[in-house]
Formats: C-alpha cells, sequence, structure tokens
C-alpha cells in the first residue's frame, strides 16, 4: 500500500529479517528468559548503593540537616544540584516520546520506552531531595493548598518554589500515565504469551484487559496525540519553572533571564546523554541491536551536539551579559567562577559540556558505540558540574567578605546521591526484566515501512504481501476457491501444468541460446526470476509471448503475487527488452 | 444482546486485512469488530466508524483545570488572605495574575491529561482485573481477527472470507458482553 512508502534513501530502523512475529519474539524475550549473571552482580551492587543511600537518609532525617556540609555561606549545595541534575535527565523521556511523536520521528518507537521509564525514575530520585531537605518529611503535605488548622494560611502562590512542586508532581503523573497508556497493548502481548499461570495474572492485571479492538486503537492513538501535544509544554515548563528558583532570586549568577531556555536545553543534553548511557548497554544485554540501531545511537548524538552547542553558546552569553550590565556583583560571581577557588568545577563543567560533543560532528566518532557511551558520561558529569558551579560558586563568595568560605560533601551528602543513583537502576534494571523495554506495537506499526525486511522486497520490485487464496481451516466444509473453479490446478513441479506453458510460450535450449537478464522486467526480482528459470522460462522472447492464459497459468504455478505479471505487463516489456537487445 | 454465532477470519497481514475490509463492506456487511496487534492506519474509516471524539473532551477538561486554577488562586491569593509580599500587595486579580500563570498552566495540562486518560480507560473499557476479551492470544502477536455476525448466511460469509486471503475462519458462537 502507499502508505507504507518511505524514501529509499532513509535506512531501515529495524535491521534484520524481522515480520511481526520476530518482534513480538525478540521484545518479549528478555521478560520470559531468565536473568543472567551479570544483571545479578550490576543489580546487587545498585542495591548496596541504594541501602547505602537509605541509611543516609534515615540518619539526615533522625539528626538534621546539619549532618550535610552546608554552612551559613552555602546554604543550598548537593541537594539541589542532585535534584536539578536528576530532574534534567527527566527530561529526555517525554522530549523524545512527546515532541518526536508530534513531530512524526519514528525513530522515537524503539527508544521511547526506556526514556520514560528513566524519566519516571529520574523524577522519582529528583523529588526525594525536596522532600528531605524539608527536614521533618512527614509534613511535606504542607506544601499543598490545603485548609488547615492555622486559619486562613495558604500557601504562597507567588513563590517559584511552590510552581515547582505543582510543575513537577504534574510532570510525574502526566509522564506516567502516558507511559502506562502505551504499555497497555504490549502488557497485553506478553499476557498472551505467558505460560505460567501466575504470570499470566500479572500481565492480565496490568494489562487492563486490552483486546485490541479498532475502536481502543482509533481512541489510543488520539489519546496519544493529545497527551504529545500537553506533554510538550509540560516539559519546557518543568526546567523553566526549575530555573525560576534561581532566576527569580537577588543573588549574584542566579538572576539571569536567560535561565529558563539555557536549563531546558541542558537539561535535553544530559537526558539524551543519559539515554544513550543506558540504552548502549541494555541493547547490548537484552539483544535488541535490530532495534536500537547505531543510527538510533547516531541521532541520540547528533541531539546531544545540537543542545551541548545551545548550552555552551549560553554560558558565553551569561559571561557576555554579566560583563555588559555594568553591575560589579554579577561581574564578580562571573569572574570567580572562571578564576575562583572552584576554577576546577568550572572548567571541568566547560570541557565535558561544551567541548566533548563536538566531537559528534565528525560521522566516525557519533556511529562508534565505544565513543558514544564514554561521552554521554563525561556529559553526564558535566551536568552535574553544570548546577554544582551555579549552585555553589554563587553562594560561596557572597556580600560580605568576612563570611566567605568554601563547601565540604560529608559522607552522608554523598551516600544520599549515590543512594539515589543506585535506587535509579535499581529501578532501571527491575524495569529491564518485567516490562516490554520497546513500543512493538508501535515498531510493528512502522516495520513495514521502516524494517530492512519490507524495504528490501520493495526495492527488489516485489509487492509486500501475497493474498494466498488457501482453502482456511473451518469447522464447517467451504467451497473450493481454486483460481481455475473445478479445473485441475498445476502446482511448480507438475510436469502436465509446465509442459502445457513450455508449450506457448517455448521451451529454452541451454546448448543455443543464453538466458537474459529476467530482473530487468518491473515486478522481476530475483526470487521470481529463480522460480521463472526453475519453470523453464530464460529468455525474453519466452516472456513476451505471454497472454492473459499463460499469465493465470504462471500464477497458479508460482501460487504468489496474483495479478501481477499482468499488471506490470511483463511480456510488453520483455518486447522492449528483446528489442534493445 | 444473546448469544449470537459469529464468524472470525484471520489474517496475518495489515493489507490484506484491509483489503479485506473494504471487500466485506463493499458486499454489505456489517464488520462487528477488529482485533489488531497495533495500530492499522485508515481501519476505522474503512470500517465506517465514527471519528473519536476524545480530543474534545481533552479540552472541556483543560477549561476545567482552567477554571479551577483561576478560582482556586483568586480565593486563596486574593480574597480569603491578601498578603503584601515585597511590597506588591495582592489585592486584584488581575494585577496579580502573570504570577499565577504557571499554576494555571500546569493544573490545565493536569486536568486534560489525566480526565481524558480516564476517560479512554472507561470508554474503551480499561481497568485493572478486567478481562481480555480478544478470541485468541495470537491477535496481540501477529494476527488480525475480522468478526461478523452470523445471521444465516454462513456460507456465503465463509466464501467470501476465504476469497480474501484469510488463512483461517472459525464460526463461533459468542456470548455478548
Amino acid at each position: 500500500m502507499a502508505s507504507h512508502y518511505e524514501a529509499p534513501i532513509r535506512r531501515p530502523l529495524v535491521v534484520g529479517d524481522k515480520g511481526y512475529h520476530d518482534v513480538t519474539v525478540d521484545i518479549a524475550a528478555p521478560v520470559e528468559g531468565k536473568a543472567n549473571k551479570h544483571w545479578w552482580i550490576v543489580f546487587s551492587i545498585a542495591l548496596v548503593a541504594f541501602l547505602w543511600g537509605v541509611g543516609c537518609i534515615i540518619y539526615t532525617i533522625s539528626t538534621g540537616i546539619g549532618t550535610w556540609g552546608l554552612n551559613k555561606t552555602v546554604n543550598w549545595a548537593w541537594d539541589i544540584t542532585n535534584f536539578v541534575w536528576w530532574v534534567g535527565i527527566g527530561h529526555a523521556g517525554t522530549l523524545i516520546s512527546a515532541v518526536l511523536l508530534l513531530f512524526r520521528q519514528k525513530w522515537r518507537m524503539a527508544i521511547n520506552r526506556s526514556a520514560e521509564a528513566m524519566t519516571i525514575f529520574s523524577v522519582v530520585q529528583a523529588g526525594l531531595f525536596p522532600i528531605i531537605h524539608m527536614g521533618r518529611p512527614w509534613l511535606a503535605y504542607w506544601v499543598l493548598p490545603i485548609p488547615n488548622q492555622f486559619g486562613s494560611l495558604w500557601v504562597n502562590f507567588n513563590s517559584p518554589l511552590l510552581w515547582d512542586v505543582f510543575a513537577i508532581s504534574t510532570y510525574l503523573s502526566v509522564s506516567l500515565v502516558f507511559w502506562w497508556t502505551g504499555l497497555l497493548p504490549d502488557f497485553a502481548m506478553i499476557r498472551d504469551r505467558a505460560v505460567l499461570p501466575f504470570q499470566k495474572k500479572i500481565y492480565s492485571l496490568l494489562s487492563f484487559g486490552w483486546s485490541g479492538r479498532a475502536k481502543d486503537w482509533q481512541r489510543f492513538e488520539e489519546v496519544s496525540l493529545v497527551l504529545a501535544g500537553l506533554a510538550t509544554p509540560l516539559v519546557l515548563s518543568v526546567h523553566t519553572i526549575v530555573s525560576f528558583d534561581f532566576a527569580t532570586s537577588v543573588i549574584p549568577g542566579w538572576h539571569t533571564t536567560i535561565f529558563p531556555p539555557y536549563f531546558v536545553a541542558g537539561a535535553i543534553f544530559s537526558g539524551f546523554a543519559m539515554v544513550n548511557t543506558l540504552l548502549i548497554i541494555m541493547r547490548k544485554v537484552c539483544s535488541l541491536e535490530a532495534y536500537i540501531t547505531v543510527q538510533h545511537i547516531e541521532l541520540m548524538n547528533i541531539v546531544i551536539m545540537i543542545t551541548g552547542s545551545i548550552v555552551g553558546c549560553a554560558y558565553i552569553t551569561e559571561l557576555f551579559v554579566a560583563w555588559y550590565s555594568g553591575v560589579e556583583y554579577e561581574q564578580y560571581a562571573f569572574l570567580n567562577r572562571a578564576t575562583g577557588p572552584y576554577w576546577w568545577a568550572y572548567w571541568a563543567m566547560m570541557t565535558c559540556n561544551v567541548f566533548s560533543p563536538q566531537f559528534m560532528w565528525f560521522k566516525k566518532l557519533r556511529t562508534s558505540i565505544m565513543f558514544s557511551f564514554f561521552i554521554s558520561i563525561v556529559v553526564n558529569i558535566g551536568m552535574w558540574f553544570e548546577r554544582f558551579v551555579i549552585i555553589v560558586t554563587s553562594l560561596h563568595r557572597d556580600y560580605l567578605p568576612s563570611s566567605w568560605t568554601m563547601f565540604s560533601p560529608t559522607f552522608v551528602d554523598i551516600g544520599i546521591f549515590i543512594g539515589t543513583i543506585g535506587f535509579f537502576f535499581v529501578l532501571f534494571l527491575l524495569y529491564s526484566r518485567t516490562f516490554p523495554v520497546i513500543a512493538q506495537a508501535e515498531v510493528k506499526s512502522i516495520l513495514k515501512s521502516s524494517g530492512e525486511r519490507y524495504k528490501k522486497l520493495r526495492d527488489a520490485g516485489k509487492p509486500l504481501y501475497t493474498i494466498e487464496k488457501q482453502k482456511p481451516i473451518a469447522k464447517e466444509d467451504l467451497i473450493t476457491d481454486d483460481v481455475l473453479m473445478g479445473e485441475v490446478v498445476p502446482t511448480v513441479g507438475d510436469k502436465v501444468g509446465v509442459n502445457e506453458l513450455l508449450g506457448t510460450l517455448g521451451t529454452f535450449d541451454a546448448t543455443k541460446e543464453t538466458p537474459d537478464d529476467l530482473k530487468k522486467i518491473k515486478g522481476v526480482g530475483p526470487k521470481m526470476e529463480e522460480t521463472l528459470n526453475e519453470i523453464g522460462i530464460y529468455t525474453y522472447v519466452q516472456v513476451g509471448r505471454m497472454t492473459s492464459k499463460e499469465y493465470d497459468l504462471l500464477d497458479s504455478l508460482t501460487g504468489a503475487f496474483p495479478g501481477r505479471a499482468q499488471r506490470d505487463d511483463w511480456a510488453g516489456q520483455a518486447k522492449l527488452l528483446n528489442a534493445k537487445k | 444482546m444473546s448469544a449470537n454465532k459469529v464468524i472470525h477470519a484471520y489474517y496475518t497481514d495489515d493489507d490484506v486485512l484491509m483489503l479485506a475490509v473494504k471487500k466485506v463492506k463493499a458486499a454489505k456487511h456489517h464488520i462487528e469488530e477488529v482485533y489488531c496487534p497495533f495500530p492499522v492506519h485508515g481501519l476505522d474509516k474503512a470500517m465506517g466508524l465514527a471519528p473519536t471524539r476524545i480530543a474534545i473532551t481533552a479540552f472541556l477538561y483543560g477549561c476545567v483545570g482552567l477554571t479551577v486554577a483561576i478560582v482556586m488562586m483568586n480565593y486563596i491569593m486574593i480574597e480569603d488572605w491578601p498578603q503584601d509580599i515585597g511590597g506588591k500587595p495582592s489585592f486584584s486579580y488581575l494585577e496579580n495574575m502573570p504570577a499565577f500563570v504557571p499554576i494555571m498552566f500546569e493544573l490545565t495540562v493536569f486536568f486534560a491529561a489525566h480526565l481524558m486518560v480516564i476517560t479512554f480507560y472507561l470508554r474503551s473499557r480499561l481497568w485493572p482485573f478486567k478481562e481480555a476479551e480478544n478470541p485468541d492470544v495470537r491477535t496481540t502477536d501477529d494476527h488480525f481477527v475480522m468478526e461478523i455476525e452470523v445471521h444465516g448466511n454462513e456460507q456465503e460469509l465463509q466464501d467470501l472470507l476465504a476469497d480474501t486471503g484469510a488463512v483461517e475462519i472459525n464460526i463461533s458462537e459468542k456470548n455478548s458482553h
């Protein structure tokens, strides 16, 4: 069908000879199989890190924020750095599934599921920090506008910190709903393949009884589109509002109007880096190289390169505006960042975020899996330093030189950060063993346009499907649906049919004649040529003698592509080719 | 509906299915349902399904969210306890509105997204512990099943469906939900 057409210049998004059933098998495999040793080792490490983090959180809450390295000058440090870092990482998932859906980028389909999982898991990590920092997390509900025992005392809706509460909780819950809705058909696939009753029960529960009716799919697609339309401004708003936490303050180095777009670009930058980190490992461990191809990694690298360059421009703009503003406090904040005692953090940020993505201009580097993995780690480190630089270097030398100080994290600061990394990987590793990690229903819907099997068929001039009118298995007897109605139908290897056909077309004598290249006839591919040769048709002359009677005979002999020869007028083409010979 | 006899025609290709749907519609048969493993574009139109109105509900839910945000901000920040924050007194909703834009936006999205998805789940009968109703487990893998009700025209339907390239045709009693 014409709707499956895709320009031949586009590289296949699903490589290998994959049909619909192969997609099912490949994506169900990690869920149905057993975890290997590497999975258990990594999971154990992540679990230990997570438990260490839990210990540090318990220590913080039971003893107080004094266990952290904060002091009277640097009153925000690792907690908010980690918070912004995790929220930033959480941006890629929605960006991939929503923005790339609106732009109809088919390559999103192999990676959106995992990217969204990463989003949800990292926003969970991010959310932990403000709650811990409250000191009394059991009173966290005080940030909600609920009537309370203090008279008509409400939360302050003029504060960006409260906007953040609304932005992040909306983002988390909408992402979760978006993710789950997309998961329903894929859970249903695993449910319908499950053999063990327990698995069947669990996946029935998770799939909400998805049955795949035409009306369900119609609604599903509309809901996905509208959710993408809603999530796109939402994802941009979240990091904009996170940046307001700083931009609306009066601290030199924070009070910057460029923050919203700069933070959003930085968030996408770090998010794609984390997607690359995770998927480069996952495609290997779960044997999904056919779906998450080098092309996917290359495209993500290009996004990293572009957003990294935007971030670089923002860094330079900040410096320029600090100089141009003529405000000496602002100027000092930036001079101090680059040359003060935290110069190493600033230059680590510059190297990792501005310099390293520029390697992606080279095709050889951005298509190298090892190099992409390396850069993705570098970018993750760089983006952590960006937040550290913005937060700590702006605070540590304030208006009173007598209170100038440095920040050094305690083991609790470090422990909580490591703990969230552990928690994140615990969630992601569990996800990779129990969830369909690729949106298989969506991948199937693009298989005919972008799968290698179908691309090859199209290139060879073969149809993507055949209508095989075989006698279907039915409870009641059916009448025969033979093409020739009642006549004996010849098949390949049937001497009578072949002789009848060759009788009218003439036989090929290998001693006197040379075979023609039948593939030059439009509609004849290598496979069809082979079949024709098998029957005994080798030359243009033979094909040129074909009429509708011979076409019908040929159709019944080959059993494939009914009506194809007549539609493409093989005889007419063969006559022309013969004349040109 | 009472227990009915239905015919299930199995297909293994979306293009074959589409052609079959068109043929069956051309033969003036009512297609009860088509179960697909993935969305087939144009199938709803070919089957004669009405367009979905779920996007309209999302818009309406968004309007509700925006209204809730405006009423809430006005009550909490302007009417119930007006404060003078940083020399900017909040005695007028309009003058203070810019500070409420983020909340107005977030609540619009929150209401639109969640209520639309809840509507979708309810209308398509999707919720935890709901039993799946696809007639064959292969319909979530690589098979498409067209379901047509039989009204004493079994033979005719079978001939027609066999002609459309169905790989399997079953007739069964269907207990309606």
